[in-house]
């Protein structure tokens, strides 16, 4: 574990000592409360959701101190490994199971601690009526504990450990109301394709183990270093593949929308700060890998590009509040992906933009959850309108989420998005134009469709129906709400302008020189800025100024398939599943009448002709007698014969 | 005396006996039958002993007696249960153990 100087970017790993040995109490706790509340069941009812909420606090706590303490060391000496047990014993081949806290770790430590409690005390009030609210705390917690052993593995098997844990508590509380058919399907289909995208990281890991005979993070990346391109090459697609599948990036996009189906809370902290962000942190974990493989970095870069473009689109088009932000995530995430396959230049913005994205799309997902909760769980923004003056602390919680999103100059989006916008253009030849113009588009389409969520939700004509009478949600859920817009607002001014991140983590993702963008800075700065604008006052003159209809009009054909996801279903469905089940029902007729066929044929012929032999024992003495005399007879005759 | 007349004379008797058993429905008399085919085998096996000049013929002679006596007293108790719960001693009446 320790003295191993790993590839560029990486570096020295010392033992954990003093309050760092304490690190694995940061998964334990979570898991130990997943573990009462779910073993424990009806008996821990009465305190399930503070015993759920104490856990992810006390790990926020420890992580904290964690962060001081790390602060109190000098940059080159932050990386810190425990190591927790001897994991795969087998020969030659030994596994250890162990903790990586470094600058990067830390980061995800904190907003999945941080946020993640913020959304347990708001998950207390918003599933108060819910009986089955104890066991919603124990996938929680189950899930903090996954994502929390993700980020802190040292290796890239314990990785895959907590990937598939997250997988699994994700799809629990996808389906936490497995009553409803489609809810249960929407689970099935996040994790029908998040095992696409495992496949991935585990061919990856396979490689991995093949070329550099071992799997640790300290391993690979001194590997890395001498291995040939092609295998690299093979190493990054794959892991990127897995990134695609569990970060809802194109083509493995289609589940999240659908993902929607789980509670509010579970989609404010699993689909939008936390989880799907995994893949963003395998990319820039894995650099050592990507910088020495710029086909597979390049791939990581366009399929950011597509997604965040693909997003856009969708999320221009879509009535209900949930499905909007969630295209709207991908989006983002396709930000952040087009960063990290940028390279060292773009790493830590990746990083950047995923933390401020953490707590403006947390906020606005619990924010939506508010307005859902005052409007009888309606979704549909053609049935909202108006609410601002009614719920005053989430239209102004919101409004900052939005700001922020769409890079209004001061917030925390401006400072993390420009960043990325600056660094797509970095380089040579074509790329900077495509990925650069890429995100700078993206950022104004970004303005108009949360211009418009934003607008149709709380400001213009009331279009309630009836039998709504929207309310402010209880403090339990708008202190959250408070907490993250004050996240929201000054996370980027806090890290961003100081430059602060990119010190942070340059022992992690390694150096870059200063490049200049192919276009001056504040030619960039402004465009965004502009666009930007004429986004949202688009989105204010089509959704303010003129009415909003309370039914979907029509639509172009445009709209009509960004309302469908851009037929990403419908391809899925044309080209995977048709296909799949044609083959499996071709298989499965094969086997009926082929296999089956054969093995029942031959049961069937012998039962049919023992049935017929049956006949013989008739139950009288006398023909059994003949039956042995005449055997006995054709033995002499025979015997007889033979010795003739 | 030729030896040989002995053989046909076994051979006789396992015939006749194994037509009584084959053609008698009366379960005592297939057993006399069964009986009678067992001391034609017994009268061959002693009249090869005699032909071969050694006493392994008579030796098994002895053993078939000894069966034949178990087989008296086993197939007499069956026949007689048989006869009490069916009030007949055909061998063709008791057909139940079959197919």
């Amino acid at each position: 574990m320790t003295n191993i100087l790993a590839a560029e970017g990486t570096q020295q790993v010392a033992d954990a000592s003093g309050v760092f040995s304490l690190s694995w109490l940061l998964i334990a706790l979570p898991l130990l409360g997943a573990a009462i509340l779910l073993i424990g069941g009806r008996r821990t009812d009465r305190f399930g959701h503070l015993l759920g909420t104490a856990m992810p606090a006390a790990s926020f706590v420890l992580g904290v101190v964690l962060f001081f303490a790390m602060l109190g060391r000098d940059a080159g000496e932050r990386s810190l490994g425990q190591h927790l047990f001897n994991w795969v014993p087998a020969g030659s081949f030994q596994l250890e199971a162990g903790l990586l806290v470094d600058q990067l770790s830390m980061c995800f430590v904190l907003l999945i601690t941080g946020v993640g409690t913020l959304i347990h005390v708001y998950s207390i009030a918003y599933m108060e009526h819910d009986l089955d609210r104890r066991r919603f705390f124990g996938y929680l917690n189950l899930f903090i504990a996954a994502m929390l052993l993700l980020v802190l593995a040292d290796s890239y098997l314990l990785l895959y450990v907590g990937w598939e844990g997250v997988g699994l508590a994700s799809y629990l509380l996808i389906g936490f109301w497995s009553h409803v058919p489609a809810y249960a399907a929407a689970a099935k289909k996040a994790f029908v394709v998040n095992r696409v995208g495992d496949f991935g990281l585990s061919v990856a890991i396979m490689i991995m183990f093949f070329q550099f005979g071992g799997v640790s993070f300290a391993e690979v990346f001194s590997g890395a270093d001498g291995a040939s391109e092609a295998a690299l090459t093979a190493i990054g697609l794959m892991l990127l593949l897995g990134a695609c599948g569990k970060s809802a990036q194109f083509p493995l996009q289609s589940w999240l929308g659908d993902a929607m189906a789980g509670p509010t809370p579970v989609s404010a902290l699993i689909h939008a700060a936390t989880m799907v962000t995994a893949g963003v942190y395998l990319v820039v974990r894995s650099a050592p890998i990507f910088n020495g493989a710029p086909d597979a970095q390049l791939a990581v870069a366009i399929v950011g590009a597509v997604t965040l473009v693909f997003g856009a689109i969708i999320g221009c088009a879509k009535d209900d509040i949930k499905k909007a932000l969630a295209a709207s995530t991908m989006s983002q995430i396709g930000y952040m992906m087009l960063a990290a396959g940028l390279g060292p230049v773009g790493y830590a913005f990746a990083i950047f933009h995923l933390l401020t994205h953490g707590f403006f799309k947390a906020g606005m997902f619990l924010g939506a959850g508010s307005v859902m909760h005052g409007m009888n769980d309606r979704v549909d923004m053609r049935r909202f309108g108006g609410l601002s003056a009614v719920m005053k602390v989430t239209w102004i919680t919101f409004a900052l989420g939005w700001l922020a999103i769409i890079g209004f100059p001061g917030l925390s989006g401006f400072w993390s998005k420009d960043k990325i916008i600056e660094a797509a253009f970095v380089g040579e030849g074509w790329r900077p134009w495509v990925f650069g113009l890429t995100a700078l588009i993206g950022a104004g389409i970004t303005a108009f469709y949360m211009t418009r969520l934003f607008v149709m939700t709380f400001h213009g004509k009331r279009r309630w129906d009836d039998d709504v009478h929207p309310h402010e949600s209880p403090r339990l859920m708008t202190v959250p709400l408070m907490v993250l817009a004050v996240g929201s607002a000054l996370l980027g001014l806090l890290l961003g302008p100081t430059g602060a991140i990119q010190h942070w983590l340059e022992p992690v993702v390694g150096e870059h020189g200063e490049e200049a963008p192919v276009l001056p800075i504040w030619v960039l700065s402004t465009s965004t800025v502009v666009l930007v604008l004429v986004g949202a006052a688009l989105a204010a003159a089509m959704y303010l100024r003129r009415p909003v209809a309370r039914t979907a009009p029509v639509g172009s054909v445009a709209t009509h398939a960004a309302r469908r996801d851009l037929y990403q279903d419908a391809v899925n469905e044309s080209v995977f599943m048709r296909p799949g089940q044609y083959l499996t029902r071709s298989l499965v007729f094969f086997d009926n009448r082929g296999v089956d066929g054969a093995v029942n044929g031959v049961a069937a012929l012998i039962g049919g002709s023992s049935g017929r032999f049956r006949r013989l024992q008739t139950g009288f003495v006398r023909s059994y007698a003949l039956a042995m005399l005449v055997g006995a007879a054709l033995v002499v005759g025979a015997m007889l014969l033979v010795r003739v | 005396m030729n030896p040989m007349n002995y053989i046909y004379l076994s051979a006789l008797l396992f015939s006749i006996g194994s037509a009584g058993v084959l053609l008698r429905r009366n379960a005592i008399v297939v057993f006399m039958s069964v009986e009678l085919m067992l001391n034609a085998t017994n009268l061959a096996f002693v009249t090869f002993a005699r032909m071969n000049g050694n006493l392994d013929g008579q030796v098994i002679a002895f053993f078939v007696m000894v069966v034949a006596a178990a087989e008296v007293v086993i197939g007499l108790a069956i026949i007689m249960t048989i006869f009490r719960t069916r009030r007949s001693a055909s061998v063709d009446g008791a057909n139940l153990l079959k197919y």
